[in-house]
């Protein structure tokens, strides 16, 4: 009965934890220079939400994501390149947090099957239309 | 025309895909997200002092040479709440213990300190999730054996459950050596 | 009582499946003719028992009888009427019973009026249908059954608040009935191949199901996605999430069946491929179920997750579809070729777009499943909107091309010469649009090619109406034309939507003006308001469009009880260019309020185009259906003449 009580526990914390700290600086406040906004906004909605179920930090209530765009809005501010954080980030989290893979050894699948299905969409269509009537 | 040939590899791929969902479905589901600074470093850092109780806490705590459990918490998790008592064991076990609370009030701390205890040696105020960020930390709590040197050796994520204490020390024993 | 009413009705729909297919197998051998006649009566009591049943589970929901599990554990007696109704398919056993009833109610249908088809072929039809019906059955009655008992009676746990919404109360139902559409179309493809009879008549038998269940399917994807729209609060209307890919896959696959069920009825090419089309088309609901149902995907629209029901999904996935698929490769040889034709042909162009549709479903199915694929060696990764946009971008752009002239050439065989004016003037406002929307605005490039996109085909949805009498024309050209043109006006609101979004994020005081794009949004108050099964804050914020008339908007944070749960509820302001989307937040120490606020420039013909696109498959589905009741009709009074010819 014990592991039952503890699993509810663990599965049910998510709803009822809700910490009383306000939001991060910038969780819910944009940058001043539009420029650097939008940076941050094409960033941020390319991260996933660690806490959630699937959405991004730029769709999230959540707390975790909250700070997480602060602190992407405050390195953007501060001069960094989206990329460079999206990098940041993955050398702590792995390519789980990146809603854009990259061309890995894990990845590559991903950018070699649309370029083989190009072609076999090509190759289908042409041996369908060469056939004429 | 070649139908037979094509539809075959439509059944094999058909195949995988059943392949897929089975393996997937035979094993539960593992939803952490687990820190790839495993093995690294952890970054510099300095965090206040979470509560008057304990003093703060900063890399170079993690950096004198001795071992310790880095447990990052929070008084408004209810798993954290469930695992005071085995940190408790692991305090009696002579385990040096910091922690770090997350998006937390003092007071809110200090209540939760009365209700379930207070094992940490010190305990750094991570008010932006800042430090989990540096450690790739994913959410609340999560215990990490951090060596002498401030190399992070292990990541327990989720509360401490009574069975995972011996596992915990022994990793601690090794991060010794 | 009535929950064991439900049960046996359900029993009984079972077992009278399980007569249709037995009847239909014995029925097929040579001197089972008897046997067979059974078939059609079969399918319609076993309709008519499973509508009972699910009648009875709507019963016991209306009545709120915590006494059955399933009401205990979905249902509260404070909600409305109409969500207490709700919630009879709004949980995992519920929503099977809907999609076995809709499922059967369609068996039974086609059962009473569909006379063309040679009646063998009908009958190994209904056969494939009650095979895929039972499997369901079984899958609810071992595995999810809805009408359970409990023991001792409890307090009774509410609809997920995020489902207490009444235009998600009827996302599900439409959706299925897409889903299950499908599998009529499947059954008649399995039907055909037992009976090696892929005709032009069994094409023209099976559109109208594949049209009704691709109407059903572009309405639930619209309204799915205009629900996240509003619901979620952050002004995302698709986000390439696992359970919104679950829909369109079968989606993008019936799209390509109905095109070459066209080919099919009225050429008689493209037997193979339309076969496996209608195969591949339902397989996708099977295993968008699959994995909505299973819980192996992680979504933010995550369902009742239970491996169990996930291996019995997989069972009747691997039975279903690998006998299908096993069945096209021992017939797919035998079935002859049909008509040929010259490569710039409307066939021509078809077949592009069936490749093209493919490839798509293709890669959806892809980077859905592609996470699971990493998963199983020990890696993570996610696969988001940043791949699918552009990766899909490449196969569907060069399609909306050939959806501009496809519609203007000519069935066999084509002369580039013939279509050369309309060709030059597309791609002349294509041309002009490109020119003019890269000097003056600076957007993106893929914003940039879908608008020059929308404009092409916009303009070309109309072309085929050139130098034709609008009075003749058959409904189903007009619903080509209708549907065509939703396509550009979806894409059109896209591409703006991403392209010219303003936001403004903001903690403001009461009395404070706030500037979003061209409108002034001023903060007058705050206030609690109370609902059946919520507390929330309301704010209350004055809204003037460049310095025009004010509108109020009352976005609200509610906090409900059963169970507990904030949500944030979006107040919309909709003009003819766009939508004002406001949120309120959290109250921050020093007294103010978070608000998100949004101008979202046409946005709304996302939506729009989507329902524009479902409007023509109606008007196509009228089409066909009038021509062919008149065709009946006709053949009827023939036969009547004939005989009193006879008689005199």
């Amino acid at each position: 009965m014990r592991w039952f009580v503890a699993l509810v526990l663990a599965v049910a914390a998510p709803a009822i934890a809700q910490d009383t700290m306000p939001p991060a600086p910038y969780a819910y406040q944009q940058l001043a220079n539009p420029q650097l906004e939008a940076k941050a906004e094409g960033l941020m909605g390319t991260l996933r939400c660690l806490t959630c179920q699937g959405q991004s930090i730029a769709d999230s209530d959540a707390s975790m994501a909250g700070d997480m765009r602060s602190e992407i809005r405050q390195r953007i501010a501060a001069g960094e390149s989206p990329e460079h954080i999206r990098q940041w980030l993955i050398g702590r989290y792995g390519e789980y947090i990146s809603y854009k893979p990259q061309v890995t050894r894990t990845t590559w699948p991903l950018f070699v099957v649309p370029v083989l299905l190009l072609l076999l969409a090509v190759l289908i269509a042409a041996r369908r239309l060469r056939r004429r009537a | 025309m070649s139908g037979v040939r094509w539809s075959l590899w439509v059944l094999a791929a058909f195949a995988a895909l059943l392949g897929l969902f089975a393996l997937q479905l035979s094993r539960p589901k593992d939803d952490t997200v687990p820190s790839t600074m495993v093995g690294k470093t952890i970054p510099a850092f300095d965090l206040p002092a979470a509560t008057a109780q304990n003093p703060g806490l900063s890399s170079a705590d993690l950096t004198n040479g001795q071992p310790h459990l880095l447990n990052v918490f929070a008084s408004w998790c209810v798993p954290c709440a469930a695992e005071a008592p085995q940190l408790a064991e692991l305090q009696r076990e002579g385990a040096p213990l910091v922690g770090v609370a997350v998006r937390d009030q003092a007071d809110d701390l200090a209540a939760f300190y009365q209700q379930y205890g207070d094992p940490f040696s010190r305990v750094g105020a991570d008010k932006v999730s800042q430090l989990q960020f540096l450690i790739g930390s994913s959410g609340v709590p999560e215990i990490y054996v951090v060596d002498g040197h401030g190399v992070i050796r292990h990541q327990h994520i989720g509360m401490v459950r009574p069975e995972d204490i011996p596992d915990l020390l022994s990793r601690l024993k090794g991060a010794r050596g | 009582m009535i929950a064991e009413f439900g049960l046996a009705a359900l029993w009984l729909a079972a077992a009278l499946a399980a007569l249709q297919l037995i009847a239909a197998v014995l029925g097929q051998r040579k001197g089972g003719e008897t046997l067979a006649l059974l078939v059609r009566p079969a399918a319609v009591a076993q309709a008519l028992l499973c509508g009972l049943a699910f009648l009875m589970l709507l019963w016991v929901f209306a009545r709120t009888d915590l006494s059955v599990l399933l009401v205990a554990e979905n249902s509260n007696a404070q909600s409305p009427l109409i969500f207490k109704i709700a919630g009879a398919w709004g949980n995992h056993e519920g929503s099977m019973l809907l999609w076995v009833t809709i499922m059967a109610a369609a068996g039974g249908l086609i059962a009473l009026i569909e006379r063309r088809l040679p009646e063998r072929t009908m009958s190994a039809t209904l056969g494939a249908q009650a095979f895929v019906t039972f499997g369901f059955y079984t899958f609810i009655l071992f595995a999810s059954n809805p009408f359970n008992r409990l023991a001792s009676a409890p307090q009774g746990g509410g609809l997920n608040p995020l489902l207490q919404d009444p235009g998600l109360a009827f996302h599900p139902p439409t959706l299925y009935c897409g889903y299950v559409g499908l599998s009529i179309a499947f059954s008649f493809a399995v039907g055909a191949l037992l009976t090696r009879q892929v005709t032009p008549e069994f094409a023209r038998v099976m559109r109208p199901w594949i049209l009704g269940a691709w109407i059903f399917l572009t309405i639930g994807i619209t309204a799915g996605s205009y629900w996240s729209y509003y619901e979620l609060g952050w002004g995302g209307w698709w986000f390439w999430d696992p359970v919104e890919n679950a829909s369109l896959m079968p989606w993008l696959a019936a799209t390509a069946l109905f095109h070459s069920v066209s080919v099919l009825a009225s050429r008689d090419a493209l037997r193979t491929w339309t076969i496996m089309l209608g195969v591949v088309a339902f397989s996708m609901s099977m295993i968008g179920t699959f994995l909505v149902r299973s819980g192996i995907l992680t979504s933010v629209h995550a369902f009742a997750v239970d491996p169990t029901r996930g291996m019995f999904i997989l069972v009747l996935l691997a039975i279903n579809i690998g006998g299908a698929l096993a069945l096209f490769a021992v017939r797919a040889g035998t079935i002859a070729e049909g008509e040929r034709f010259s490569a710039l042909s409307r066939e021509g162009a078809l077949v592009i777009n069936n490749v093209t549709l493919s490839a798509v479903l293709g890669i959806v199915l892809l980077g859905t499943l592609y996470p699971l694929v990493t998963e199983a060696f020990g890696v993570r990764v996610s696969v988001g909107p940043p791949y699918f946009n552009p990766v899909s971008a490449i196969f569907v752009f060069p399609m909306l091309v050939v959806l501009a002239v496809g519609p203007l050439l000519r069935w066999r065989g084509d002369r580039l010469a013939r279509i050369k004016t309309p060709a030059i003037a597309v791609a002349a406002v294509g041309l002009a649009a490109l020119l003019a929307l890269w000097l003056i605005a600076g957007i993106a490039f893929l914003e940039l090619l879908g608008l020059t996109l929308a404009a092409v085909v916009a303009v070309a949805a109309f072309l085929p109406l050139r130098g034709r009498s609008l009075k003749r024309l058959p409904l189903p050209v007009w619903g080509m034309c209708v549907a065509h043109f939703g396509i550009a006006v979806a894409l059109f609101g896209m591409s703006v939507d991403s392209a010219f979004t303003v936001e403004t994020l903001t903690a403001a005081s009461v009395g404070q003006t706030i500037d979003v794009g061209p409108w002034k949004v001023r903060l007058d108050a705050v206030e609690p308001v109370a609902g059946p099964n919520w507390t929330a804050l309301s704010g209350r914020l004055s809204a003037s469009y460049h310095g025009g008339a004010e509108h109020e908007l009352t976005p609200m944070s509610r906090t409900f009880w059963a169970p507990p749960q904030t949500t944030s509820e979006s107040a919309l302001l909709t003009r003819w260019n766009g939508q004002l989307y406001t949120v309120i937040g959290e109250g921050t120490p020093d007294g103010r309020w978070q608000l998100r606020l949004w101008w979202k420039p046409f946005v709304t013909c996302i939506w729009l185009g989507g329902f524009l696109i479902a409007l023509g498959g109606f008007l196509a589905l009228v089409g066909r259906v009038s021509v062919d009741v008149r065709r009946r009709v006709a053949t009827r009074k023939i036969a009547a003449r004939r005989a009193e010819m006879a008689a005199v």
